[in-house]
C-alpha cells in the first residue's frame, strides 16, 4: 500500500517538478516550436510553484521505504533554489531569442536539474543521492552546451561532463565502499554503523566528488572554462540554484552521515577550504573576462562556506544556510549583470565593457555594485552577514588559521571586486550601452534590494529560520 | 531610553538626505536636458549644505542634551537586532566633540566644493553625505558590531570620492586607501567576532566590564591596532595617506585629514585601553617608540617634500604621533590632550588643506616651487596662512599648542624619553612648516603667472574663517573642551585601572 500523503510531505516539490516536465515534453512534442516562447514562463510558474509547495510542507517528512527523507534544512534549501532557478530561467528569455536558440527543451532541462537538485536535498539513502546527482548532472551538461553551434559552448559542455564523469565515479566509488563496509545505504544506519578505515576512505572519495560538484579546490579546474563557454543565462542558473543544493547536500551528507567522526574529516575540508580561499581569490585577481572572474570568485566563495561546514553541525549548519543564501542572490544578481554588457553583436565579455554603467545606467550600475560590495562581504550590506556568520562558526569551533585564510582572502578579493567598481564608477563611457531585457533588469533590482539592502533589517529573521531549519537537521 | 532618538536622528539624516537628492534627480532626469548640468549641480551642492547644515543643528541639539558632568553614555537608543547584537547609540564627551567635529566640517567641505568640482556634482554630494552618515555613525554606535560596520562602510564613499574626482593617479590611491584600511579592519573583524562570542554580546558596556584572558588580550589588541594603526596612521603603515591626500579632491583631503584619521585614535581610546589594559601596558613601549618615530621620522620627510599637499599629509602623520603618545601614556594629561589634539588637529589640517585648495584652485599646481611672493597678491590669504602655519607649529595661544603640550606632559610622566623624542618633533614641524611658508608666501614672485593671482573670495572667507576662529578659541579657552572630555577620559582611565 503506498502512502501518498507521506510521499507529498515528503518530496511533495520534486514531485510536481517532474510532472511538470514531462507533462512539458508531451505538449512540446505537440505544439513543437509553438511551445518555445511560452515555455519559459511554464517553467517558471512550474518552479515557483515548486518553492511554494516546499514552504507548505516545511516539516517534511519520510517516504520510499527511507529512501527520501526530508526536514527544515533541506526545504529551506529547497525554496532558495527553486525561486532561484525560477529567476534565472525568467531571466534567459532576452539572451535565447536574441541568439536564436530559444528552444522549449531549455525550460524542460531547467526543470529536470532543479528535479536532480530536489532528489539530492530530499536524498536519505546513498542510491537516492547518486540518482539525483545524476540527473542534476546530466541536465547540467546539455545546459552548458546548448548552443550546439558555438564551438565554445560545446567545449565547455564536453568538460563539464568529462570532468563530472569523473568526479560522479569518484562518488560512486566512495558510496559503494562506504555501503561496502557499513552494510548500508541509508544515511542513518551508515551513521550508526561502526566506522572503520574503509568507511573513511570512502568518505574521503565522496568528498572528492561532492567538493566538485561545488567547484571547491582543488577539483575546481573545470569551473572558470564551463563558466566562459557556456551561454550566461545557464551559467547565472548553474552560479545560483545547484549552487545552493550541492553546498547544502554536501553538509548534509557530513552532518548526517559522519556527523559522529568530524574529527576525521574537519582537517579535510579545511584544506579543501583554504584551498579554495585562496586559488579562487589569487586566480581572479588576473582576468579579464567577467564571466571567468566571477567562476574563479565562486571557487572562493565555496571556500568561504565550507567553512561553516567544517565548523560541524551545531555550528556550522545555521550559518550555511545563510551564507549560501546571500552568495547565490549576489550571484544570480551579479550574472544578470553580465547581460546587461555591451554586446556589439555577439556577447562580449570583456570587464571593459561595463566601463562607465554609472553614466549611462546609474540605477542598474548601483545595484550592481551593491552586490559585489555584498558578495565581497563589504558591510553595510547583506553579505556581511553571511561572512559574519561563517566566520563566527569557524571562530567558534576553533578554525582559527582558516579563518585568518579566509580573511586574508577577503582583502585579495577586493582587488578584483574594485576592478569592477572602478571599471563602472570610474572610467568615461566610450560606446553606447545596447538596451536591457526588463527581466534582466528586474532580477538585478531584486537581487540588490534583497541581498544587499532588506537583510540589514531582515537578518534577524533569516538567521532566526536558518537556526530553526539547522534544528531540523539535528532531530 | 523613550523620548526622541535624537542621535539616531542626527546620523541617519544625512543619508536620507542623499536618497533624497538621488530620488529627485531620477525624477527629473527628462527635463535635464534641458537645464544645464552645471545648474543641477548648483542646486545639489545647494541642498547638501543645507541638509549637512541640518545635520550640524542636529548635532548642537545632542550636545544641548548632554550633560557633560556625567561620565557614562548618554542619550541612549537600543534595540535588539540580530542574536545579541543591538542597535544600540549613545555619546559621551569623546564621541560628542569628534561629531560636532564631523558635521561642522561636512557643511565646510561641501561649500569648499563650490568652485572646484563641476564634474557629476549630484553624485559628489551624495556620497559626502553618505559618507557623514557612516562617520557619525562611528561615533556613535555603542555596539562592536555596530561600530564596525559604520566603520567599515565608511571606505566606500570615500573610495568613490576620491577615485571619481582625485588628481591624476586617483586610482592608484583609491585601491591603496582602500586595500590597506581593509586588510587592517578585518584582522579587527576576526577578533570582533571572537569578543563577542567569549563575551556573549558586543555591547561596549558587556565587553568593557569583561575582563579577557592576558594572553588572549594581545592577540585581540593586536588585531585591533593593526586597523587603528592603517586608520590613524602611524608609522610604518602611513604610506596610504601622502597618496590618499595628494590625489583627492581639496574636500576629500579635509574630510580625510580632519575626520576620517580620528576614527583610528577614537579606537584606540574607546576599545584598546578599557576592553584590553593589560594588553595596552604591555605593549605601551612599542607604541611609544612608534610614536616618536613617527613624529620625528616623518617630520623629517615633510620637510623634503616639494608637494604642498604631501607636505602636511605628512605633518599629519606627525601630528598623529602626538595622539598615540597621549592616549598610551595612560594619565589624564595624556589622554585629555590626545583627544583636544584630534580636535585640534582636525581644525588645523583642515583648514591648511583648505589653504592649498585655494591656491590649487587659481594655479592647478600644488609644487612649491610654481609659488612665492603670493603675499604681494593676496594679503588675507598670507594672513591666514600664517595663523595656520603657526597653529600647525603649535604657536602658544593656537589650539595646536595645548594639545601638543598636553600629550607631551602625558608622555612625560610615562616616560621621559618618549616625551623628549616628541619635543623634537615640535621643533621639526616649525622647520618644514615655515621654510613651506617662507618658499610660498614671502620673497619675490618668479612665476609670472601669478602676477594676476586675486585673493581670497567670498566663499574661501566663509569656509576657512570659523576654522580660524575656532582655532584661536580653542587655543585661549581649552577648558571648553576639556570640560566636556574629562568626564569620558577618566571614566577610560577608571576602566583600565579595573574600576
Amino acid at each position: 500500500m503506498i502512502d501518498f500523503t507521506a510521499m507529498i510531505l515528503a518530496v511533495g516539490p520534486e514531485l510536481w517538478l517532474v510532472a511538470m516536465a514531462l507533462i512539458g515534453v508531451l505538449v512540446g512534442a505537440t505544439l513543437k516550436d509553438r511551445f518555445n516562447n511560452a515555455s519559459i514562463k511554464f517553467g517558471a510558474l512550474a518552479l515557483f510553484a515548486a518553492a511554494a509547495f516546499s514552504l507548505m510542507n516545511y516539516e517534511g517528512g519520510e517516504a520510499f521505504n527511507g529512501l527520501v527523507r526530508t526536514n527544515m534544512f533541506v526545504n529551506f534549501a529547497k525554496f532558495v533554489s527553486y525561486v532561484l532557478a525560477g529567476f534565472a530561467l525568467l531571466a534567459s528569455e532576452g539572451f535565447l531569442k536574441r541568439h536564436g536558440t530559444i528552444r522549449y527543451e531549455y525550460a524542460l532541462l531547467i526543470l529536470l536539474a532543479s528535479f536532480g537538485m530536489g532528489m539530492i536535498l530530499s536524498a536519505a539513502d546513498l542510491m537516492t543521492l547518486y540518482m539525483g546527482v545524476e540527473t542534476l548532472s546530466l541536465s547540467s551538461y546539455v545546459l552548458a552546451a546548448f548552443h550546439r553551434d558555438s564551438a565554445k559552448a560545446s567545449e565547455a559542455g564536453l568538460k563539464y561532463f568529462v570532468l563530472g564523469a569523473l568526479a560522479s565515479g569518484m562518488l560512486l566509488y566512495g558510496a559503494s565502499l562506504v555501503y561496502g563496509f557499513s552494510g548500508s545505504t541509508e544515511y542513518v544506519l551508515i551513521a550508526a554503523a561502526e566506522p572503520s578505515i574503509g568507511m573513511m576512505f570512502g568518505m574521503v572519495l565522496m568528498i572528492v566528488g561532492l567538493a566538485f560538484k561545488v567547484s571547491a579546490a582543488p577539483m575546481h579546474i573545470w569551473t572558470p572554462d564551463v563558466y566562459e563557454g557556456a551561454p550566461t543565462p545557464v551559467v547565472a542558473f548553474f552560479a545560483s540554484a545547484p549552487k545552493m543544493a550541492s553546498m547544502v547536500v554536501f553538509a548534509n551528507v557530513m552532518f548526517t552521515m559522519f556527523g559522529d567522526v568530524i574529527d576525521q574529516w574537519q582537517l579535510i575540508l579545511c584544506i579543501i577550504a583554504g584551498l579554495s580561499m585562496i586559488i579562487g581569490s589569487l586566480g581572479a585577481l588576473t582576468q579579464t573576462n567577467i564571466k571567468r572572474l566571477l567562476g574563479y570568485s565562486s571557487i572562493a566563495n565555496m571556500g568561504y562556506a565550507l567553512v561553516a561546514v567544517a565548523a560541524g553541525r551545531e555550528l556550522g549548519a545555521g550559518p550555511l544556510l545563510v551564507f549560501m543564501t546571500l552568495y547565490v542572490i549576489a550571484s544570480l544578481g551579479l550574472f544578470m549583470g553580465v547581460l546587461a554588457m555591451r554586446r556589439k553583436g555577439g556577447m562580449v565579455e570583456g570587464i571593459n565593457e561595463l566601463g562607465g554603467l554609472m553614466r549611462k545606467r546609474p540605477v542598474l550600475a548601483i545595484a550592481l555594485s551593491i552586490l559585489i560590495f555584498s558578495m565581497a562581504g563589504l558591510p553595510p550590506f547583506g553579505g556581511f552577514f553571511g561572512k559574519w556568520e561563517v566566520l563566527s562558526a569557524g571562530v567558534e569551533a576553533g578554525l582559527m588559521p582558516v579563518v585568518i585564510i579566509l580573511v586574508l582572502a577577503s582583502v585579495v578579493s577586493l582587488g578584483y571586486y574594485l576592478r569592477l567598481i572602478k571599471i563602472m564608477w570610474f572610467d568615461e563611457p566610450t560606446e553606447k550601452f545596447e538596451a536591457i531585457d526588463g527581466s534582466v533588469t528586474l532580477t538585478v533590482l531584486l537581487a540588490a534590494l534583497i541581498a544587499g539592502i532588506l537583510f540589514l533589517f531582515f537578518i534577524n529573521a533569516l538567521s532566526g529560520w536558518a537556526s530553526t531549519a539547522a534544528m531540523g537537521l539535528t532531530g | 531610553m523613550g523620548g526622541f532618538p535624537i542621535l539616531s536622528a542626527m546620523t541617519f539624516l544625512p543619508l536620507a538626505g542623499a536618497l533624497i537628492i538621488m530620488i529627485v534627480r531620477a525624477a527629473t532626469a527628462g527635463s535635464r536636458e534641458a537645464s544645464s548640468s552645471d545648474t543641477e549641480g548648483r542646486t545639489a551642492l545647494l541642498a547638501g549644505l543645507i541638509i549637512s547644515g541640518a545635520t550640524f543643528i542636529a548635532s548642537l541639539a545632542a550636545f544641548a542634551a548632554f550633560d557633560a558632568s556625567q561620565s557614562g553614555y548618554q542619550l541612549v537608543e537600543q534595540y535588539s537586532w540580530y542574536r545579541n547584537i543591538s542597535y544600540k547609540m549613545g555619546i559621551d564627551g569623546l564621541s560628542i566633540t569628534l561629531i560636532l567635529l564631523t558635521t561642522f566640517l561636512i557643511p565646510i567641505c561641501l561649500l569648499a566644493s563650490w568652485n572646484s568640482i563641476h564634474k557629476r556634482v549630484t553624485e559628489y554630494v551624495v556620497a559626502f553625505l553618505v559618507l557623514e552618515t557612516f562617520i557619525i555613525g562611528v561615533f556613535t554606535a555603542m555596539d562592536l558590531v555596530l561600530f564596525y560596520i559604520f566603520f567599515e562602510a565608511g571606505l566606500i564613499p570615500m573610495f568613490l570620492i576620491i577615485g571619481i574626482w582625485g588628481g591624476k593617479d586617483k586610482i592608484y590611491a583609491a585601491f591603496k586607501f582602500f586595500l590597506y584600511t581593509l586588510i587592517g579592519s578585518l584582522l579587527m573583524l576576526v577578533a570582533v567576532v571572537y569578543m563577542y562570542q567569549t563575551a556573549g554580546g558586543s555591547d561596549f558596556e558587556i565587553l568593557e566590564k569583561y575582563a579577557f584572558d592576558p594572553n588572549v588580550q594581545t592577540w585581540l589588541w593586536l588585531a585591533f591596532m593593526a586597523s587603528f594603526a592603517v586608520k590613524l596612521p602611524m608609522w610604518p603603515v602611513h604610506t596610504w595617506l601622502p597618496d590618499a591626500h595628494v590625489q583627492a579632491p581639496t574636500a576629500g583631503s579635509v574630510l580625510l585629514a580632519g575626520i576620517l584619521l580620528k576614527m583610528g585614535g577614537y579606537g584606540f581610546l574607546r576599545f584598546s585601553l578599557p576592553m584590553f589594559p593589560d594588553a595596552s601596558q604591555l605593549f605601551q613601549p612599542f607604541m611609544f617608540a612608534l610614536a616618536v618615530i613617527a613624529i620625528v621620522y616623518t617630520s623629517l620627510v615633510a620637510w623634503r617634500q616639494t608637494d604642498m599637499k604631501k607636505l602636511i599629509a605628512y605633518s599629519s602623520v606627525a601630528h598623529m604621533g602626538f595622539v598615540t603618545l597621549g592616549v598610551f601614556a595612560f594619565n589624564e594629561a595624556g589622554v585629555q590632550g590626545a583627544i583636544f589634539q584630534m580636535l585640534s588637529h582636525g581644525l588645523i589640517s583642515g583648514a591648511l588643506f583648505l589653504i592649498v585648495g585655494v591656491v590649487y584652485d587659481r594655479m592647478h599646481t600644488r609644487e612649491i616651487a610654481a609659488y612665492g611672493g603670493l603675499v604681494h597678491r593676496m594679503p588675507v590669504y598670507a594672513t591666514f596662512f600664517m595663523l595656520f602655519t603657526m597653529a600647525n607649529v603649535g604657536l602658544p595661544g593656537t589650539s595646536g599648542f595645548i594639545g601638543e603640550i598636553l600629550t607631551m606632559v602625558g608622555g612625560f610622566q610615562a616616560s621621559t624619553w618618549a616625551a623628549a623624542g616628541a619635543a623634537l618633533g615640535v621643533i621639526f614641524s616649525a622647520v618644514y612648516m615655515l621654510t613651506l611658508y617662507r618658499r610660498t608666501v614671502f620673497g619675490q614672485i618668479t612665476n609670472p603667472e601669478l602676477n594676476s593671482i586675486k585673493d581670497m573670495n567670498m566663499i574661501e572667507w566663509i569656509c576657512i574663517a570659523p576654522l580660524a576662529f575656532l582655532t584661536i578659541l580653542f587655543g585661549v579657552a581649552p577648558n571648553l573642551i576639556f570640560n566636556i572630555t574629562e568626564g569620558s577620559a577618566l571614566r577610560i582611565l577608571n576602566l583600565m585601572a579595573g574600576g
